[in-house]
Parts: structure tokens; C-alpha cells; sequence
């Protein structure tokens, strides 16, 4: 059990998916200006990464065990097809939803943080269990950086900035900075 | 696209200088900051990417008609899929320890952006020739902007340019820039630079002189991470 809660905290705060690793920063600047997007869209990603952490998980098992040269490509179908069905899943259950996440659901597909979880677990040789940890505090990390990033920008946008800096220039220094700050999380799993 | 006929220099120009993939459209940003801690690496990356985005092009470019409507960003994805595969393997076979240091960043151009959008804007519509110049153009602006953030942070932190050492032994590394922060500011603080030297009529000034297309500005380009829009 402990060993499932290192996986996870590790995955959310020590090698935090966007800040450290640099994996989804489409989203992450795309989607940070207002903090309810940011919060759903999080939500989407978690669930998306669940659910490709588990076919990954039985694909290494069952299938890529006779032809590990078709590992890129099946994962990158799985994950297309995947958020094709959340697609339509939410399209069919709640049209509100569909519509206040817009563009930025199928675009989930092309997010490198699903195909990065995918390749990590698969070259750390994770089960089911440890997987499914490392998932969710892929996911939680990815959030947790959204709604930061969300919530500086809600407040940049009311203060008079120069204007080199209204572009994406001070998004980026100001994602330098929370990274710099989690750069102090590094010390936390090593005892 | 501008209607106007457009010469085949156009064509790679437009993505080295007016529509760089990084430093203008901000599409392929994670291997841009992921890998660019020393120059070695950016470049073995910008060559990978380069090579997947050449291939893809042409081959997108010379089987469009046979591509289903419906089904085109499937197929084009398997495509890129397939070619990230090849330099996957070649890289492993030939230079096993840049292989190494990029790790999953290798099998991660699948989800590059830069390489999907140029064949969705471009070689799906384009003749072969004029996709490949677009891609070499694209690839080349790739390239250098990797080279660029390279560059940058290998001198800053560590004191080399591509392993030799360029200061004397005062030279106090800053360490920051190797890490991940590093790769946002130097990024951030490029970014600024060139928004205020656009501010100045800089670009134009440039372009008049090496005669560069202009074919849009970057504040209609925007940031091109939300295609949407959010508003």
C-alpha cells in the first residue's frame, strides 16, 4: 500500500507531469486563463488517463508480448479511439458539458502527458495496481498545475502588464516560476 | 493559405521565419523544453523530428486522394506513427546513448503538434513538392529554435557549447537552467525579446532587408496552443 501512495505522490508533486516533465503543456497554456476550464478539463484528463493507464496495462500483458514493435502505434490507436468514445459518451449524457469543453476534448488525444503515461509505465513495468496509482497522481499533478496556472492569469488579467508581456511570454516565465517551486518538492520521497 | 500564387521559396521561408513552429506558433513546446538541456540533444531531436516530418508530409501529400475524409486524422496520425517508429529504431541502432538521454521523448513526436498540423494544413491539400518544401521549412525552423534553447542553457548551465567548455575555471555554472525551470524562462524570456523587437518595427525592418515573405502577422497568428479559442 505504501508503495502505491510513493507511486502517487511521486507521479502528482516530486516528477509533477507538466512543471517537471514538460509533458501536456498544450493544454496547460491553452486551457489556464479561467479556472473552471482549467478545473474540467483536469477532469477530463483524469479520467482519460485512467482509463489508458488500464488498456495499457492489458495490452502489455496480452497482446504486445508477441510484437513490442507495434507498441507506439496500437497505443496511440487505443488513445484515439478512447477519447472518440468519451466523446460521444458526453455528447450523448450531458450536451452542456460537451459543449463548455468544446475544441479542447478531442484535442485530449494529441495530449503528450496520455501517450507519456502509456510509454512510462510500460519502461517502468508497472501492474495494474501500480499503474492505475501512477495514473491518478499523473492526473491530480496535471490539475493541481492547471488550477495554479489558472489562478495566477485570472488576476495577471486585471494588472497592467507591459505590453511585450500581454503574450504568451509571461505565461511561460510565470510557469518557470512554479516550477522553480517544485523543484523544492525533489527532496520529499527520498527518505 | 493567402489565395495569391506563392513561389516555392515562400513555402520553406513561411516556416522558418513567419510561422516557426516554436518561437511563433508555440506548437511542439514539450520536446522544446523537455530535451533542450544541452545542444547535442536538441539537435538529435530536431533531426528526428525533422526526418518524421519530411516523411509523413510526402507521404501524406502523395496518398491524400486515398484517405477517406472521416477517417483522415486517424490515418495521419498511423503515418507519423509508423515514421516515429523508424527513427526510434535507427536512433537506438546508431546512437545508442542519445537514444538514452531522450528516452520517451523519441516515441512522443507522435504527439507532436507541430508535425499532425502540418499535415492537416498543408500536405493534405498540396501537391508533393510543395508539401515536402513545407516541410523542410517547418523542420528547418524546428530546428533552429531547438538549437536556440539548446544553446542558451547548455552555455548558461553548464558552461559548454555542444561538451566544450567555453569559460575558465571562475566560471560558476548556473544549475537552474539545465533543470526544468530553466527550459520555461529561457523560452519565456525569447518570447519577450522577440515581442519587443516586433514592438519596434524590427520585423519589418528584417523582412525588407532579406526580402522574407510576409505572409501574416503574429498577433493574427496568436497563441496557437488554443485552437479554439477560450472566449
Amino acid at each position: 500500500m505504501s508503495e502505491l501512495a510513493v507511486i502517487f505522490l511521486s507521479a502528482m508533486l516530486v516528477n509533477n507531469f507538466t512543471l517537471v516533465l514538460f509533458l501536456g503543456l498544450c493544454p496547460f497554456l491553452g486551457v489556464s486563463a479561467k479556472v473552471g476550464t482549467a478545473l474540467r478539463m483536469g477532469a477530463a484528463n483524469v479520467f482519460v488517463l485512467t482509463v489508458t493507464s488500464l488498456t495499457a496495462s492489458f495490452l502489455n500483458a496480452f497482446v504486445l508480448v508477441h510484437a513490442p514493435y507495434l507498441r507506439l502505434i496500437s497505443f496511440i490507436v487505443v488513445i484515439a479511439s478512447l477519447v472518440q468514445i468519451v466523446e460521444m459518451a458526453v455528447k450523448k449524457l450531458s450536451p452542456t458539458l460537451f459543449r463548455e469543453l468544446g475544441i479542447f476534448l478531442p484535442l485530449i488525444t494529441t495530449n503528450c502527458a496520455i501517450l507519456g503515461l502509456a510509454i512510462f509505465q510500460t519502461n517502468r513495468e508497472y501492474g495494474v495496481w501500480e499503474g492505475l496509482a501512477f495514473a491518478l497522481g499523473a492526473g491530480a499533478g496535471l490539475t493541481l498545475a492547471l488550477i495554479l496556472m489558472a489562478s495566477i492569469r485570472e488576476r495577471i488579467e486585471l494588472s497592467d502588464v507591459p505590453s511585450v508581456a500581454r503574450n504568451m511570454g509571461l505565461v511561460l516565465i510565470l510557469a518557470g516560476t512554479l516550477s522553480l517551486a517544485f523543484m523544492g518538492f525533489a527532496g520529499l520521497l527520498t527518505s | 493559405m493567402s489565395p495569391r500564387v506563392t513561389t516555392p521559396g515562400e513555402d520553406f521561408v513561411r516556416g522558418v521565419w513567419r510561422e516557426n513552429p516554436v518561437l511563433v506558433q508555440l506548437l511542439g513546446l514539450c520536446p522544446a523544453l523537455a530535451v533542450t538541456n544541452s545542444v547535442a540533444n536538441a539537435l538529435a531531436m530536431g533531426l528526428a523530428t525533422f526526418f518524421v516530418l519530411m516523411g509523413s508530409s510526402v507521404l501524406v501529400s502523395s496518398i491524400k486522394r486515398l484517405i477517406p475524409k472521416e477517417v483522415r486524422i486517424s490515418a495521419y496520425i498511423l503515418i507519423i506513427a509508423t515514421f516515429v517508429t523508424i527513427a526510434d529504431m535507427v536512433l537506438a541502432a546508431v546512437v545508442p546513448e542519445i537514444h538514452k538521454a531522450l528516452g520517451a521523448f523519441i516515441a512522443l513526436i507522435v504527439v507532436n503538434c507541430m508535425i499532425l498540423g502540418r499535415q492537416e494544413a498543408f500536405a493534405s491539400k498540396q501537391p508533393v513538392g510543395r508539401a515536402a518544401l513545407d516541410a523542410a521549412g517547418t523542420g528547418v525552423g524546428f530546428i533552429i529554435a531547438m538549437v536556440m534553447i539548446g544553446g542558451i542553457r547548455e552555455v548558461l548551465g553548464n558552461g559548454t557549447f555542444l561538451g566544450a567548455a567555453l569559460f575558465g575555471s571562475g566560471f560558476e555554472p548556473w544549475i537552474v537552467m539545465i533543470l526544468p525551470p530553466g527550459g520555461f524562462f529561457t523560452l519565456g524570456i525569447l518570447l519577450l525579446l522577440f515581442a519587443g523587437w516586433e514592438e519596434r518595427g524590427g520585423a519589418e525592418r528584417a523582412e525588407r532587408t532579406w526580402r522574407v515573405p510576409v505572409t501574416r502577422r503574429v498577433s493574427d497568428v496568436g497563441p496557437v496552443a488554443a485552437p479554439g479559442g477560450e472566449r
